[in-house]
C-alpha cells in the first residue's frame, strides 16, 4: 500500500469521515484504522467493534483455504476498498431513491415498484453497502416482524446483535468469514417473534456497483419459538472488467418449532463468456441452527452467475426433531467454476435431513459438489436422504463429487444416491423433429433436471429461476 | 406432396441408400417394406433431417428443396416422423413437451399459443384416441414406457400436432393386437384427402387395417418393386428373396 493512501485514510479518520458524505469510499487497504472507521461511519456500540478487531486479528493468522476445486488469480486484500456509501442515506421512501439508482434496478429487470405491487413481497434493496429503500415495514410491524438493514439493526435493537451475531458462524470461521465479520458494512436482520408466521415473503436484493468495492453482506435471521418466515434473496450485478470479491455470511437461528425458508437466485456476473475475465468472486458462508426441538431450517438455492462459487449452505440441527434441508440447482458455463455443497451436523435426536443437489456444467464450466453428513454420537435415529445429480452439456466441462459421510451412531438411516448424465444429441433431434429448437429443448431438458428443486422455489422466484437457466445456458448447444 | 429424387445417401463413407425415386401426393398412403439394414429408416430420417449423412440428390416438400432446412424447419413445415426408437427425455413431463412442441408450430403459422389450461383440455380429448390412460401424460417423455407404449406415445404426438406429412417407421413393431388396431384407428383418423404418409412396416397385419395406396419393395437401399396391396401379401408369403429372381 503506498504511502499516500495511507495518508488519505489517516486524514479521512482525523476528520472524522462520518457527516454528509458525497459518495464515500474508502480508499484501497485494510488494517485496524480502516475498521475502526467503518464501525465510526456506522456509528456502533463498542461492542461492535470489539467483535470486528476481534475477527480482524483472528483473520490475520489464518491462511486462505485452498481445498475447494476452484483457481483464480491471488487476491490482493489490501487492494480492495471496503468501504462505499451512496450519496444519500437514511431515505423514507421510494420516491426519495436516486432516480438514476432506480433506472439501474430497472435495467437490471427488477423493477422496483412493480415488484412491491406485484408480488407483495418488501424489499430491502442493498445498493453498494449501504441499504436505501425499506418497504413494507408497517405491515411487518403490525405483526412484530423486524425486517430492517443490519446498521439499522445495531442501532435500534443491539441486544438481539449481541446476542446472535456470530452464534451460528463464529468470527474465526473461516478464512472468509472472518474478513467478512471485520469489515462487513451492511446487509439485512429478520426477527420474527414468538408464534408469528410472517405475513409476506421477505426478500433482498444485493448489488454490487462500485467498482472495485468489496461486498461484505451481513445477514442475521432469528425465528422465534413458533414462527415462521420465508426469505428471498436474488442478485445479478452489471458488466464489469475487473475480478470482485464478495464474501457474505448468512447465519439463521430458529428456535423451538420455528421454521426458516431461505431461497436464493444468485445470477452475478460470470465474467467475459469468451475468456472468463471479470466474473464475481463469491465466497460465502451460509449457515442456520434448529436450535430447539422441531426446528426446521430450508435452504434452496440456485447459481447461475460468479466466475467462482464457494458456497455451502450448512444446519447444525441442535435440537430433537429438527430438520434441515438442502435444495440446489448450480449452473458453469463458460469459464466459471463452483465448488458448492452443503453439510448437516445431526446433533439432536431423530433429526432429519434432505439433501438434493443438481449440477450442470457447459461449455468449459467446472463444477464440484461437496456434500458432508455428520451423525454425531447423541443423534440418535437420524435420518439423511442424499441425492446428488449431474448433467453435461458438451465436451469440455466437468462435474466431480466429494459425498463425506460420518456415522458415529448406528441407529442413523442413511441413503446417498448420484448419477451423472448428458444431453444427448438424439434427444435434441426428437425435439427438433418436433419443432422445438436447439435453445428451447435445451432448456426443457435442463428445466426438467432441476424441477425437483425449482418446486421448492417460491412462485415468482421459480418462473424466474427457469427464464436464467435459459438465459445462462444462451450458445451452450450449437 | 412429397417427391425424392434419385436419392443416394451414405454414412462414413458406407452406401445406404443408393437411388431412390419416389412421389407420394396428398391424400395417398404409402407403405415401404423391406429387409432389415436395407435403409428404411435411413431415408425416414434424412426427411426429418437428420444430421450426418452425405447426401446427392433432392427430397423436395411442396416443390421447395428440404435438404438445407434444419429438422425443426422441417417439422414446423409439417413433416413428422414417428420414431421406431423413440427417445427418452427424463424429467420432461410428457404434457409439458407436447405444449411445447404445438405451441412452436402454432408460433410458426402465426396463431396464437395455447395456455395450460386449454391445452390439457386438447391432449385429453386426443389421448382417448390412442387409448392410454391418463397418467402417462404426466410421466417424463418416454421415460419407463413400454414399448408399444412408447409407439402409442407417437401416434398421440402425431395426432395433437396434426402435421400435414406423417412417417411411420415402424410404428406396429412390438404392438399387441389390440394395440395395432389402435394404433390403426388413430392413424386413419388422421389421414384424409390433404395428408401423406409413408408407413414403413414389416407385417401385412398393419397394411389390413390401414389399407395403403401403394406399396414399396426396398432391397440394398434400392426400391425394387412398387405394386397394390397385393404385393404386401406376396412379400409376407414368399419373404424378400423372390424379388431377387423376378428383378
Ligand atoms: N452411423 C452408422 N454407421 C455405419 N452404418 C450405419 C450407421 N447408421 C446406419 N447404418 C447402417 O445402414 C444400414 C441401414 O440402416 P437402417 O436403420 O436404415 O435400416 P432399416 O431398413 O431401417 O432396418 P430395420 O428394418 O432393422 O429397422 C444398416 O446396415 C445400418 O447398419
Ligand atoms: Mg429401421
Amino acid at each position: 500500500m503506498s504511502d499516500i493512501i495511507e495518508k488519505v485514510i489517516e486524514q479521512d479518520y482525523k476528520y472524522g469521515f462520518v457527516t454528509d458524505i458525497e459518495q464515500d469510499t474508502l480508499p484501497p487497504g485494510l488494517n485496524e484504522d480502516v475498521i475502526r472507521t467503518i464501525s465510526r461511519i456506522k456509528n456502533e456500540p463498542e461492542f461492535m467493534l470489539e467483535w470486528r478487531l476481534k475477527s480482524y486479528r483472528q483473520w490475520l493468522t489464518m491462511e486462505e483455504p485452498t481445498w475447494a476445486k476452484v483457481r483464480y488469480p491471488e487476491i490482493d486484500y489490501q487492494a480492495i476498498s471496503y468501504y462505499s456509501a451512496p450519496k444519500k442515506k437514511e431515505l423514507n421512501s421510494l420516491d426519495e431513491v436516486d432516480p438514476d439508482l432506480l433506472d439501474t434496478y430497472n435495467k437490471l429487470g427488477i423493477p422496483l415498484e412493480e415488484q412491491k405491487m406485484l408480488s407483495g413481497v418488501a424489499v430491502d434493496a442493498v445498493f453498494d453497502s449501504v441499504s436505501v429503500a425499506t418497504t413494507f415495514k408497517s405491515e411487518l410491524e403490525k405483526h412484530g416482524v423486524i425486517f430492517c438493514p443490519f446498521s439499522e439493526a445495531v442501532q435500534n435493537h443491539p441486544e438481539l446483535i449481541q446476542k446472535y451475531l456470530g452464534s451460528v458462524v463464529p468470527h474465526s470461521d473461516n478464512y472468509f468469514s472472518a474478513l467478512n465479520s471485520a469489515v462487513f458494512t451492511d446487509g439485512s436482520f429478520v426477527y420474527i417473534p414468538k408464534g408469528v408466521r410472517c405475513p409476506m415473503e421477505l426478500s433482498t436484493y444485493f448489488r454490487i456497483n462500485a467498482a472495485k468495492t468489496g461486498q461484505f453482506e451481513r445477514t442475521l435471521i432469528v425465528a422465534d419459538e413458533g414462527s415462521y418466515v420465508s426469505y428471498l434473496e436474488g442478485c445479478t450485478a452489471p458488466m464489469r472488467d475487473e475480478n470482485q470479491l464478495h464474501a457474505a455470511v448468512v447465519e439463521l437461528v430458529a428456535h423451538k418449532d420455528a421454521s426458516i425458508k431461505y431461497s436464493t437466485v444468485q445470477n452475478w456476473y460470470p465474467g467475459d463468456p469468451k475468456t472468463g475475465k471479470g466474473g464475481i468472486y463469491n465466497f460465502v458462508t451460509k449457515r442456520g441452527t434448529c436450535l430447539e426441538e422441531n426446528a426446521k431450517i430450508s435452504w434452496t438455492q440456485v447459481e447461475t452467475g460468479s466466475a467462482i462459487t464457494w458456497k455451502y449452505p450448512s444446519c447444525i440441527l441442535k435440537g430433537d426433531n429438527s430438520v434441515g434441508e438442502f435444495y440446489s440447482v448450480a449452473l458453469t458455463n463458460n469459464f466459471q467454476q463452483a465448488d458448492t455443497g452443503t453439510k448437516m451436523i445431526h446433533l439432536g435426536k431423530n433429526t432429519k435431513s434432505t439433501i438434493i443437489s443438481k449440477g450442470i456444467s457447459a461449455g468449459k464450466g467446472q463444477q464440484t459438489y461437496r456434500g458432508g453428513v455428520q451423525i454425531m454420537k447423541n443423534a440418535e435415529k437420524a435420518r439423511n436422504y442424499s441425492q446428488c445429480d449431474s448433467m453435461l452439456i458438451g465436451e469440455q466441462c466437468g462435474a466431480h463429487t466429494f459425498p463425506y459421510i460420518d456415522v458415529r451412531n448406528s441407529s442413523a438411516q442413511m441413503e446417498h444416491e448420484a448419477s451423472t448424465s448428458s444431453i444427448g444429441e438424439d434427444q435434441i433431434y426428437y425435439c427438433n423433429q418436433r419443432g422445438i429448437s436447439t435453445e428451447d429443448a435445451v432448456s426443457l431438458i435442463v428445466n426438467g433436471f432441476c424441477k425437483e428443486v425449482f418446486k421448492e422455489l417460491p412462485m415468482e422466484f421459480a418462473v424466474e429461476a427457469q427464464k436464467l437457466m435459459e438465459v445462462s445456458l444462451e450458445g451452450a448447444v450449437g | 406432396m412429397l417427391v425424392i429424387k434419385n436419392l443416394h445417401v451414405s454414412i462414413n463413407n458406407k452406401k445406404i441408400l443408393k437411388g431412390i425415386n419416389l412421389t407420394i401426393n396428398a391424400g395417398e398412403l404409402h407403405a415401404i417394406m423391406g429387409r432389415n439394414g436395407s435403409g428404411k429408416s435411413t431415408l425416414a430420417h434424412v426427411i426429418a433431417g437428420k444430421d450426418g449423412y452425405e447426401i446427392e440428390g433432392d427430397v423436395l416438400f411442396n416443390g421447395e428443396s428440404l435438404l438445407d432446412k434444419s429438422p425443426e424447419e422441417r417439422a414446423l413445415a409439417g413433416i413428422f416422423m414417428s420414431f421406431q426408437y423413440p427417445v427418452v427425455i427424463p424429467g420432461v413431463n410428457n404434457t409439458y413437451f407436447l405444449k411445447a412442441a404445438l405451441n412452436a408450430k402454432l408460433k410458426a403459422n402465426g396463431q396464437s399459443e395455447l395456455d395450460a389450461m386449454d391445452f390439457l383440455a386438447l391432449i385429453k380429448e386426443k389421448i382417448k384416441l390412442v387409448e392410454m390412460d391418463e397418467s402417462y401424460l404426466n410421466r417424463a417423455v418416454n421415460d419407463g414406457f413400454s414399448g408399444g407404449e412408447k409407439k402409442r406415445n407417437e401416434i398421440l404426438q402425431l395426432l395433437t400436432l396434426e402435421p400435414t406429412f406423417a412417417i411411420l417407421d415402424e410404428t406396429d413393431s412390438g404392438l399387441d393386437i389390440d394395440a395395432l388396431k389402435i394404433i390403426a384407428n388413430g392413424v386413419n383418423q388422421y389421414r384424409n384427402s390433404e395428408r401423406g404418409i409413408l408407413a414403413i412396416t414389416h407385417y401385412q397385419r398393419l397394411l389390413d387395417h390401414m389399407k395403403p395406396d401403394i406399396v414399396h419393395a426396398m432391397i440394398d437401399g434400392k426400391i425394387v418393386k412398387t405394386g397394390d396391396m397385393s404385393l404386401a401379401k406376396e412379400l409376407e408369403e414368399k419373404g424378400y428373396s423372390f424379388l431377387l429372381y423376378t428383378n
